[in-house]
């Protein structure tokens, strides 16, 4: 099965009949059954599904952070799957930016220090005007000395996002965003994850369960079982959910 | 509780083995002590009762001046042939044999060198037959003056055959003399000496002559029991006949006695020992501490949880204690076992170095078993239990919250630190100051563990400016940066660790400096003091100082280009009945000038056969003035009166008393030990070494240095004092060093996550271990700055002390300092290299699922 949208040239990442296996024998867990799917340049994409379904399985393949069983996986022109360990941290720090549920920011640096942190390990300068304009999109510039201790869960989070975002990588994956954040926080990082899409044309993927938040994308994959069985574009709360509905009676589904 | 507490002790494994090392390298410190002093102690038993196995009862004279083993040897002296007519007449006696038997005859081995023996002595003796004990190997006995049998183990390293000319140097002989070597012998049970002791049998009048300096004497009368009597009661008949004069013991008297002695010397050495194992297990203490502190924030959650199902805060303090128990009873058992494996092989080494000691089984002593137990046992629970009371006061609460344990605020144990520094300063300054009322020892000691732990308490404090300051320099790249900021995360992990390491660094800067401000101190008076170009001297290396023939003074005194020649003879004598150094010149003219001696009272350049000089120290100590008669009874010879005619100035390296040339014939050693010569102005060093080198040809002991070489020369006995010292406490640095691999294998599993997302975000492999290794040489490089400086501190003050001892130089050993930086900063890297290995193979995926 495949879901395409778009044209191929232009996907930011790419996933190839990819099947994912863990353990062996009784043990057995098929995570992935190859799953084929693209994403394109400058849209927000949505991967949504039932707990189990291997969403977030797909995005760990997608990142390079987990190794495929079996298939392909590429980011922009780079064919991620076989990389060894340096072509990857390359990969992570020139193409890839992360924002994960648990912020995970580092304790001992400010939130001006966690953004730039990533550039600072490449050994790269900031774009001063695209910082700026990062800043201000998250709406941190009087915290920008603070350290994650002395800042919200929202705040770390916008902290998290301006540090994916500052790179400008190729594609930016989120896992759950807004997982531990209360629906006001929740909804201002998903705000302007959707405008970083909308204005200055970021590619991003993001896993979540909530169709509130697959609301803010411009796409929703759906997964189930480790299989792609519905997408939907330009969705709404409302659509999402019904599509959740019926993945949850096993006997509609199928499209 | 109990299988609560086991399981997660098995889960911490790896953990617990880091700061479980630590506490066995200390007990095997203890136990290796125990079984090399046991094992040295019984085979010298064993070698002693060899040694005496074929004497019933010894007769010996009263030695003339008493010393114990820390003194020097004793010098038995010799008594007249008619005692042993004396001896035979007893009823019961079989036979009753004059022995030669005295330390001084050194062999001359075929490359022109004296045989030293390195530590046991070496016998000149007369030959009076062979034994069960000993048997002729090859040749036959000595029957004319000129002829010797040497046991196999000297013939052996002296490289010489029976049929070859042997040169020997004798007590009473003032040259070497030349032999014709007839024949070898050994001992039962295929030994080629006994304990390593080099001897030589000489026909009886010839022993006499050259190693008692008397005819018709002996050092002692073997006595053989006749059928039917016991030891015991010919000891007791013969001793009634001979009177209070004579020393008489049955031959395991004897041998108890020998062996008593030289044990003295091993419980010092067993105390040396202690020590040190003292240093390594108060530097693993802190090791053990952070280890449990880490373990127990780590387990937070755990143990809250615990406390919310019920149990109290009193299991929780059990369920560490008994981790600690467990941790220390198995640490305990491999330190035994580990320092049995040490004991033995130093106890093996000794014996080599020793000549071939013949090593008695290897035994474990009960007090090896009970004080590694104990040491380990106590360390270990001791060291747990900060960390236990504060698990028993995590709140139940804090299983639920994820609660960031908040920064605990400094000032308790700054307060704490700066009291217990305080207390260590007064006991210091007590104990240095000769105020501890005869504990002295003890209250430095005190001083310097207080101190130890004070300075520890302060480290938080210390640690946060001065890590961000060391840390500066690796700045400049993002994973230095990192590694910096981590070093700072945690002060009191840092400082823990970073004191461990301080301990082993400030005593070794410490003994640097006082023994660098000795040397120093000694050398500049002797550069001051010595006027002599050229000094004559051998090194010592056995219990006997090398001499040489006085004939030479002379000599080197006619010499062209030679002003002034002064010969030293030495001995230890009582004086008024109190044992004391004392040294006579065989020029007390050209002594004066050469040290530039200034008077206090009397005269000092000349001195009568009756006449006697002393230091100003000694003078005052005994009463003594210009006038006062002293009765002096030299190791061998009849009490004599002394006169003092003068009083010198004392200084480091004045003797306490000067006694004509005329007494040294009945010192122990009546041949010169040392000669400075002077030379005339303009005349060349280069000239006249050479020419006396040329007198020296028959002493092969001695050889003539220029003042330098001298004065290095005897200052580095301190270098060898101070390279044994750093050796044993490079121990307490090694398990510094573990507790920084264990600080730091711990942070990198608590910051599993964080190192994932480093990784995430694009940190390279190579980065990551660079970031940890930063975070390792800012700790260590912190702990080796404190350790300098602490340590700078307590040799400092200790040199200030000395002051009135004539340590007046204070030097620091800068370059040393240097050194231990440098050091720290290797050790550093070294102690990253498997948690860097660690961190950088992180599973990035694992990691940020990680909670």
């Amino acid at each position: 099965m495949t879901a395409t949208v778009g044209q191929q040239a232009q996907a930011a990442a790419r996933a190839n009949d990819v099947w994912k296996v863990y353990g062996s024998g009784e043990a057995q867990v098929i995570a992935l059954r190859g799953v084929s799917a693209e994403f394109e340049r400058g849209r927000f994409t949505a991967i949504m599904g039932p707990s189990g379904s291997g969403k977030s399985t797909l995005m760990h393949c997608l990142a390079g952070l987990d190794s495929v069983t079996r298939g392909t996986v590429a980011i922009g022109e780079t064919t991620v799957t076989g990389l060894g360990d340096g072509g990857l941290t390359k990969l992570r720090r020139d193409k890839v930016g992360f924002i994960f549920q648990q912020f995970n920011l580092l304790p001992t640096l400010t939130a001006k220090e966690n953004i730039l942190l990533p550039l600072s390990i490449a050994g790269r300068k900031p774009d001063p005007a695209w910082y700026d304009t990062v800043i201000d999109t998250v709406g941190l510039r009087d915290r920008l000395d603070h350290r994650p201790a002395q800042l919200s869960g929202g705040q770390q989070q916008r902290v998290a996002c301006a540090r994916a975002l500052v790179s400008r990588p190729e594609v930016i994956f989120a896992d759950e965003p807004t997982g531990n954040l209360d629906s006001r926080s929740g909804a201002e990082v998903l705000g302007f994850l959707r405008n970083s899409v909308r204005e200055h044309g970021q590619t991003i993927v993001m896993v979540t369960h909530d169709p509130t938040a697959a609301a803010y994308a411009d796409r929703v994959v759906f997964l189930a079982d480790g299989q792609i069985v519905s997408e939907l574009i330009e969705p709404t709360a409302d659509t999402v959910l019904d599509t959740m509905k019926k993945l949850d009676t096993p006997a509609e589904v199928g499209s | 509780m109990f299988r609560a507490t086991l399981k997660s002790l098995l889960a911490r494994k790896v953990r617990l083995i880091l700061s479980g090392l630590a506490v066995v390298l200390g007990v095997m410190f203890v136990s290796g002590a125990f079984v090399l002093t046991d094992t040295l102690g019984r085979s010298f038993d064993s070698v002693f009762a060899d040694g005496f196995s074929e004497i019933d009862v010894n007769v010996a004279a009263k030695p003339k001046v008493e010393l114990s083993e820390m003194e020097g040897e004793q010098t038995a002296a010799p008594l007249p042939a008619a005692v042993v007519d004396r001896v035979r007449q007893v009823p019961g006696v079989a036979s009753a044999t004059g022995v030669v038997n005295a330390d001084g005859a050194r062999v001359i081995g075929s490359n022109g060198k004296v045989v030293t023996s390195f530590g046991p002595p070496q016998l000149g003796e007369n030959w009076t037959g062979e034994s069960d004990l000993l048997k002729l190997r090859e040749g036959r006995a000595p029957q004319a003056d000129d002829e010797i049998v040497i046991n196999k183990g000297l013939a052996t390293a002296a490289k010489v055959q029976v049929g070859q000319k042997v040169g020997v140097l004798t007590a009473f002989e003032s040259k070497k003399r030349d032999f014709t070597l007839v024949g070898v012998f050994g001992y039962s049970g295929d030994r080629d000496s006994i304990g390593g002791v080099n001897e030589v049998y000489f026909t009886t009048p010839v022993a006499q002559r050259l190693m008692l300096g008397a005819p018709d004497a002996f050092s002692s009368i073997t006595v053989q029991a006749a059928d039917g009597v016991s030891d015991e009661k010919l000891r007791d008949d013969v001793g009634r006949t001979l009177g209070a004069d004579y020393e008489v013991k049955t031959g395991e008297q004897v041998a108890a006695d020998a062996s008593a002695s030289l044990k003295e010397g091993l419980s010092f050495f067993n105390k040396i020992l202690l020590g040190f194992a003292a240093v390594a297990l108060l530097v693993g203490t802190f090791l053990i501490l952070n280890t449990f502190s880490i373990i127990v924030a780590q387990r937070t959650r755990e143990l809250a949880l615990m406390r919310a199902i019920g149990a109290s805060g009193r299991q929780i303090i059990g369920s560490v204690v008994l981790e600690a128990i467990a941790v220390g009873l198995i640490a305990s058992v491999l330190g035994l076992a580990a320092g049995i494996g040490v004991g033995a092989l130093l106890a093996f080494l000794f014996g080599k170095l020793a000549g071939g000691l013949t090593l008695a089984g290897i035994g474990v002593p009960a007090a090896a078993v009970i004080g590694s137990f104990a040491v380990g046992l106590v360390i270990t629970v001791v060291a747990a239990l900060l960390p236990a009371l504060r698990a028993s006061r995590i709140p139940p609460i804090a299983a639920m919250q994820d609660v960031a344990t908040p920064d605990r605020p400094l000032t308790k144990v700054t307060i704490a630190g700066s009291l217990v520094t305080g207390i260590g300063a007064v006991l210091l300054f007590l104990g240095l100051s000769g105020n501890a009322g005869g504990q002295t020892l003890a209250t430095i000691l005190g001083g310097v563990l207080f101190a130890f732990i004070g300075v520890a308490l302060l480290t938080p404090l210390i640690s946060r400016p001065v890590v961000s300051l060391l840390g500066v320099i690796f700045s400049w790249s993002v994973p230095g940066k990192l590694g910096r900021l981590n070093s700072g995360r945690n002060p009191r992990r840092t400082a823990i660790t970073a004191a461990a390491l301080m301990v082993g660094i400030a005593l070794v800067t410490g003994v640097t400096v006082i023994l660098d401000s000795a040397k120093g101190s000694i050398s500049a008076l002797a550069q001051d003091t010595i006027k002599a170009e050229l000094v004559i001297s051998g090194q010592q290396g056995g219990p006997r100082p090398p001499s040489f023939d006085p004939g030479v003074l002379d000599q080197a005194k006619a010499l062209p280009g030679v002003r002034l020649v002064d010969g030293e003879y030495g001995d230890m004598a009582k004086l008024d009945g109190k044992s004391t150094w004392v040294a006579a010149s065989s020029d007390i003219a050209s002594l004066r000038q050469i040290f530039g001696a200034k008077a206090t009272a009397g005269d000092i350049d000349r001195l009568g056969p009756t006449q006697m000089l002393a230091s100003s120290d000694e003078a005052t100590a005994r009463g003594w003035s210009v006038g006062s008669t002293v009765k002096v009874q030299p190791t061998r010879g009849e009490v004599r009166t002394y006169t003092i005619s003068g009083i010198y100035e004392s200084s480091q390296l004045t003797n306490p008393v000067t006694l004509p040339v005329q007494a040294a014939k009945d010192f122990t050693i009546p041949q010169p030990i040392q000669g400075f010569i002077q030379l005339a102005p303009g005349a060349r060093v280069a000239d006249v070494q050479p020419q006396v080198e040329t007198l020296l040809a028959d002493s092969p002991e001695v050889s003539v240095a220029d003042r330098d070489a001298f004065i290095k020369q005897q200052t580095g006995q301190l270098d060898g004092l101070l390279t044994m010292i750093q050796i044993l406490l490079a121990l307490a640095i090694v398990i510094a060093v573990l507790g920084i691999i264990n600080t730091l294998a711990l942070s990198v599993l608590e910051r599993t996550r964080e190192l994932g997302l480093l990784r995430a975000i694009g940190l390279r492999r190579g980065q990551t271990m660079g970031m940890i290794t930063v975070e390792a040489v800012v700790i260590s490089v912190f702990g080796a700055l404190l350790g300098v400086a602490v340590g700078t501190g307590l040799g400092a003050a200790v040199v200030e002390a000395l002051k009135d001892e004539g340590i007046t130089d204070l030097i620091l050993p800068w370059g040393q300092m240097g050194v231990f930086l440098g050091l720290a900063a290797i050790i550093g890297v070294v102690a990253a290299v498997l948690p860097a290995v660690r961190a950088a193979r992180i599973n990035v995926l694992g990691a940020i699922a990680h909670d």
